[in-house]
């Protein structure tokens, strides 16, 4: 089956009629992009001298001796600009919005870094943008509601179904068959119909090319295993596809265990049995859904992986064995930000934490002469209330009640 | 008989015909029945029923309500299923499923097409399954002679409305405006022109939906298409003054 769009038997552009010529348009300008040098180096040039690409690779050397295993490496994509690897993928689609002359942004975010990052391309491009946001994570997310209202986007809370990241993808199709002729969506992960898989899985190969030139340089050698966590799935494309040619080097994704795969309230696609195939938000895949096909409630402490599908490509790699996948639990998850924030004095945002809470389950079964690389995909900084509520920090409590006080005495 | 015989028969009796549409379970399957009886007494020539789904893309705050309610309340396919036949039993006029791919994926596309034949159900509306992506589904549709309604949009070329109708049966679902479903439509020229291009690429009856809900609207479209479609407005009607308003305002549309 090699129709395009398709990864094995996943993916395809399950699309309303009304957008069958707007995608025709982004294919060909994508496809036109990919042939042209002259764009990626425009694109590397950008993310050079505007985020802070090449991000760095940091050796993680009191987690390495803590664990007496494997040498740890950190893929650092929290030091993009905005704070995530989401960059990567705005500024890319930003570049071909230019070339189609539209001018205007619409996107989805759960965890409001693909929020913050769109609205930070709509500012420094010059498009309007409008951002669709469950309520949930509106409220859970609020650090990054603000800044990307103080960038000049209009955040609209979805208060549709479970309003959350699946919601938002729907109200942003919503907007788009209205406003095609004007607006460009920018997916934010590699899912969605053909290309968004394709196109955004290219973008992100950045963070993977990297990454293979800067093991080799410090280690010497590849690592044993990459571990990257897996909401819709583009970090995690992102850096595997610098090793997927590469057979010895394992690759594994971590899913959202939320209160732990048995209880139901996770969001573990692939790492749990509890997902089947389906076709929805325009492209077929492994779906977290009921008998008749409607799509679940999922759980997770982090909104970026709190999602009901994943990427067909991962689908893909996963049903042919090349990537393993793993769950984290919320629970595990504050322990391993407790441990890396203490250890290294790096906080990594909630999502990616996942990743590292895998590999700190297995670094103790590898030698000290194998190197595994945790990709970062961001900073925990946007979640200082979740992370300051779980910890159930108490100095920051008074200083929330005292703040409210203050607003409320106004 | 089929669907494109069943309504041009209906045709040669009337000016335009009207199709209306209601989602299955919302506010329930009583509320359904009653609804639908009114449709019937009332003129009405073709109904759509539609299957809940999650994640209705293609539909605007009204029908993603109902269509959300009607799960919480506990509708299942099987139960849309029975409903159906029931009133397709129990009616002449022809009755369509409108859903969305996923509903026929999970239940089995090949299940579930032999059953919509067997409960006597005439054709179905899938807004997101293009024919690209449909190949299986046309091909089970025509072995059970069930009309798979194609789509035109006021976006889609000339060239691209004549590949779609080369892959529908029944009629031509025309949507008459860009958006989702729910808010009004500006008939103006350039409607029009969009449905004379409709027009020139098919044969076939033309079918015009979204945001038609009053006389006046279907006084516009008539002479120009052969039917028009009442959606979210009977929902509403529904909604505001309760089902037995229903009748009335059919009756009132031509
Ligand atoms: C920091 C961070 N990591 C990971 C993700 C999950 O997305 P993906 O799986 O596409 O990388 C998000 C999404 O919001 C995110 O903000």
């Amino acid at each position: 089956m090699n129709k395009p769009g398709y990864f094995g038997q996943w993916g395809g552009a399950y699309i309303p009629e009304v957008l069958y010529e707007t995608f025709r348009e982004l294919r060909e300008v994508y496809a036109r992009a990919k042939a042209d040098p002259a764009f990626w180096q425009e694109y590397l040039d950008l993310m050079g001298s505007y985020s802070c690409r090449p991000t760095p690779l940091t050796y993680a050397e009191n987690l390495s001796r803590h664990f007496g295993g494997a040498q740890i490496f950190i893929k650092r994509e929290d030091l993009n600009h905005t704070g995530a690897h989401k960059a990567n993928n705005v500024m890319g689609q930003g570049l071909l919005v230019k070339r189609m002359g539209k001018t205007r942004v619409i996107a989805e975010t759960g965890a409001g870094q693909h929020g913050v990052a769109c609205a930070t391309m709509a500012a420094k491009f010059g498009f309007a943008c409008t951002i669709y946001m469950g309520e949930e994570d509106v409220h859970r997310q609020r650090p990054n509601v603000f800044w990307m209202e103080k960038l000049g986007a209009t955040v609209v809370p979805v208060t549709t179904g479970s309003r959350t990241l699946k919601d938002a993808i729907n109200e942003a199709f919503r907007d788009w068959v209205s406003n095609m002729d004007t607006t460009h969506y920018v997916m934010g992960t590699v899912c969605g119909p053909h290309p968004f898989p394709e196109m955004v899985a290219w973008f992100q190969s950045i963070i993977g090319q990297e990454a293979r030139k800067q093991i080799l340089a410090v280690h010497g050698r590849l690592p044993a295993r990459v571990y990257a966590c897996v909401g819709g799935g583009s970090n995690a494309m992102g850096i595997f596809q610098g090793f997927l040619a590469d057979p010895s080097v394992e690759l594994i994704g971590v899913e959202a265990g939320g209160k732990g795969l048995d209880t139901g309230q996770h969001a573990a696609r692939l790492a749990s049995a509890d997902a089947s195939p389906g076709v929805a938000q325009g492209y077929k895949t492994m779906f977290l859904q009921d008998a008749d096909g409607q799509m679940r409630d999922t759980h997770s402490v982090a909104a970026g992986l709190d999602y009901i599908g994943v990427s067909p490509l991962l689908t893909d790699l996963w049903e042919k064995g090349r990537v393993r996948f793993a769950a984290a639990t919320d629970q595990e998850v504050m322990t391993a930000l407790d441990l890396t924030i203490k250890k290294e004095g790096i906080i990594p945002a909630l999502e990616s934490t996942h990743a590292f809470v895998q590999a700190f389950k297995e670094a103790g079964e590898l030698n000290g002469d194998q190197a595994i690389v945790i990709n970062q995909s961001g900073r925990g900084d946007k979640d200082i209330f979740t992370i300051a509520h779980a910890f159930d920090d108490p100095s920051w409590k008074e200083f929330i009640r005292k703040k409210g006080e203050e607003y409320a005495a106004r | 008989m089929q669907l494109a015989e069943q309504l041009r028969e209906a045709r040669r009796k009337k000016e335009i015909l009207l199709m209306t549409h209601l989602v299955l379970g919302y506010p329930s399957f009583a509320v359904n029945r009653e609804v639908i009886r009114q449709m019937v007494e009332n003129g009405v020539d073709v109904i759509e029923l539609q299957i809940p789904f999650s994640e209705p893309m293609a539909d605007g705050p009204m029908i993603i309500k109902a269509n959300q309610e009607a799960i919480a309340g506990g509708t299942k396919v099987a139960d849309c299923l029975a409903f159906a036949a029931e009133m397709a039993a129990q009616y002449e006029i022809p009755f369509l499923f409108m859903t969305y791919y996923n509903i026929l994926f999970k239940y089995g596309l090949e299940d579930f097409l032999r059953k919509a034949k067997e409960i006597g159900i005439k054709g179905c509306i899938i807004p997101d399954l293009p024919p690209e992506e449909g190949e299986e589904y046309l091909s089970l549709a025509s072995e059970f002679a069930l009309a798979p309604i194609q789509i035109f949009a006021p976006t889609s070329t000339e060239e691209r409305m004549r590949t779609l109708a080369g892959h529908g049966a029944g009629f031509i679902y025309c949507v008459a405006r860009r958006g989702v479903t729910g808010s009004k439509t500006d008939f103006n020229a350039s409607f029009d022109a969009y449905l004379a291009r409709c027009r020139r690429a098919t044969s076939m009856p033309l079918a015009v939906g979204f945001g038609i809900s009053s006389r006046e609207d279907v006084q516009i479209l008539t002479g120009k298409a052969d039917i028009a479609v009442i959606g979210t407005a009977t929902i509403r009607l529904v909604e505001e003054k309760g089902p037995e308003e229903v009748g009335p305002f059919i009756a009132g549309l031509r």
